[in-house]
């Protein structure tokens, strides 16, 4: 796909000629009401794969309701809907058609707070692959351990894997949920505001993680940590009252911004 | 000139006005250092010489107080953008400076040794004219700096040629003084050596305005940086 046909208000990609960029999720004009409240505005930005992309901006413009249209979340609620084009692997998921339940296995989503259910740790992660695939329990087994070693949880719970999830520390709860996120096999992870709840090892160590996993999927990270959106994403998009003003390359949009806003943000000037 | 809005935290804005004030400072006895050093010389002084030598040391304070302060504000704010050039940019502007320190100090060292030696006027007259090029380079830039203009830096950085093309005819008229009688040369080396610092200082101003440049638009300097300065070639073959 090429960069030039996206749309995005301030886009300036100067990535080096030879990487191909595989735009997996494209998000097209995207409009999103909660009842007559228009949160998003005409947005457009891509997803690429083996990238991280973070959303970033000040509270309310807009970041976690674009996460939850990409794994139609919003469907949950009523009066709330989304307008415009989202596709993922140029598949509409905005189609009425569209399964939710594999939709859902194909984006994966970290939520601020850890949530594990009050079950056991292999449970926590079972319960979802039971949900897609009938599995024997040797192979049931190997996906549990495999999750979580890419959520590099599996050395400090191998021996307790019987315990409740709920007993776990919250880096390692948080560990836990991407665990189980990572057990269905999904395409996209959205993580919002992953390590808001985390103290600052833990909050490395799911970066650490982020960075393990980037190769193999497409990541979408809100967070109001600036530098934690520096330090983890290849890509980063600023939104500001349900538009988005700037998308580029993580490295430009923290040392030369093109916005006077999104340099604004940024540096702490905002107001 | 960019005027910028102020930070959520006042303290942020404080400690990158007292980064800016203490370079302002650096930059102010810099340009004493380096007219005292030349004026020294001129007049043969050796006392007033000998004050410039000793006063280094205050720069060098300066340099080492902007440096804590600068990784201090670093560790503390975790700056983005242009307030992390800000700060980058007081560091090379301090490291710029205390160089520009030694050299004055360097021709004050000279001007002690030369004791008793009696350069003609006219060979001084050089030196000195170079020394006021580089002096208005220096305060030009460093008003660049203060107000952030960056057109005032781009002028600094074109203007290195000049000083470049003076220190080349001095060394010319130094090699011949230096051929026409033997006992010159000492005299002359070192004169010599004074005319390449003043060069340097020059040099040290051009870096500056390419610091004061990237402060502001984030980027370098696309251009090659302008160089009339000949004297390891043009001057030498002459001599031969």
């Amino acid at each position: 796909m090429s960069v030039a046909a996206i749309t995005v208000p301030t886009v300036t990609h100067s990535l080096s000629k030879d990487e191909d960029l595989v735009e997996k999720v494209s998000i097209r004009n995207l409009d999103f009401f909660y009842g007559d409240h228009r949160a998003l505005k005409s947005i457009s930005v891509p997803l690429y794969h083996g990238k991280v992309t973070a959303f970033i901006g000040p509270s309310g413009c807009g970041k976690s309701t674009l996460l939850r249209v990409l794994n139609r979340m919003y469907d949950l609620y009523p009066n709330q809907r989304a307008t415009g084009h989202v596709t993922l692997d140029n598949q509409n998921i905005l189609a009425p058609s569209q399964d939710l339940n594999l939709l859902r296995a194909k984006v994966g989503m970290v939520f601020q707070k850890p949530t594990p259910f009050p079950m056991t740790i292999f449970e926590n992660i079972a319960f979802g692959i039971r949900l897609y695939d009938r599995l024997s329990k040797s192979e049931l087994e190997d996906r549990v351990k495999h999750a979580l070693e890419r959520a590099a949880l599996w050395e400090e719970v191998k021996d307790k894997l019987g315990a409740n999830g709920l007993s776990l520390s919250g880096g390692q709860q948080q560990r836990l949920c991407i665990a189980r996120t990572v057990a269905v096999r999904p395409e996209v992870i959205l993580f919002d505001e992953p390590c808001s709840a985390l103290d600052p090892i833990s909050t490395a160590k799911i970066e650490e993680l982020i960075d393990e996993l980037k190769d193999d999927y497409t990541i979408a990270i809100v967070t109001h940590n600036m530098q934690q959106a520096a330090r983890v994403s290849d890509f980063t998009a600023f939104m500001y009252l349900g538009e988005m003003v700037e998308f580029g390359e993580t490295t430009r949009i923290f040392t030369t911004p093109s916005d006077r806003r999104t340099q604004d943000y940024i540096t702490g000037r905002f107001g | 000139m960019t005027t910028m809005t102020d930070h959520t935290m006042k303290a942020f804005d404080t400690d990158l006005q007292d980064l800016a004030r203490m370079v302002a400072e650096m930059g102010g006895l810099a340009e004493k250092q380096v007219a005292d050093s030349v004026d020294a010389l001129a007049k043969r002084d050796s006392a007033m010489a000998q004050r410039v030598s000793l006063a280094d040391a205050n720069i060098d304070a300066l340099q080492r107080e902007i440096e804590e302060r600068a990784v201090l504000t670093i560790a503390r704010r975790q700056p983005m953008a242009v307030d992390l050039r800000d700060i980058v940019g007081a560091l090379r502007l301090a490291n710029d400076l205390e160089r520009i320190g030694d050299l004055a100090k360097n021709i004050a060292k000279r001007v002690m040794a030369l004791n008793g030696e009696f350069p003609p006027p006219k060979l001084i007259r050089g030196v000195e004219h170079m020394t006021d090029l580089v002096l208005q380079q220096m305060k030009l830039v460093l008003d660049a700096y203060a107000r952030r203009d960056v057109s005032k830096a781009m002028t600094v950085w074109r203007g290195d040629e000049e000083i470049d093309a003076v220190c080349t005819s001095v060394f010319r008229e130094l090699l011949t003084y230096m051929m026409e009688d033997p006992r010159n040369i000492t005299f002359c080396i070192h004169l010599m050596f004074c005319a390449k610092n003043i060069e340097r200082m020059g040099d040290h101003a051009t870096n500056i305005a390419e610091t004061v440049h990237y402060i502001i638009e984030g980027h370098p300097i696309a251009d090659q940086r302008p160089k009339g300065d000949t004297t390891t070639i043009a001057a030498l073959r002459t001599a031969g």
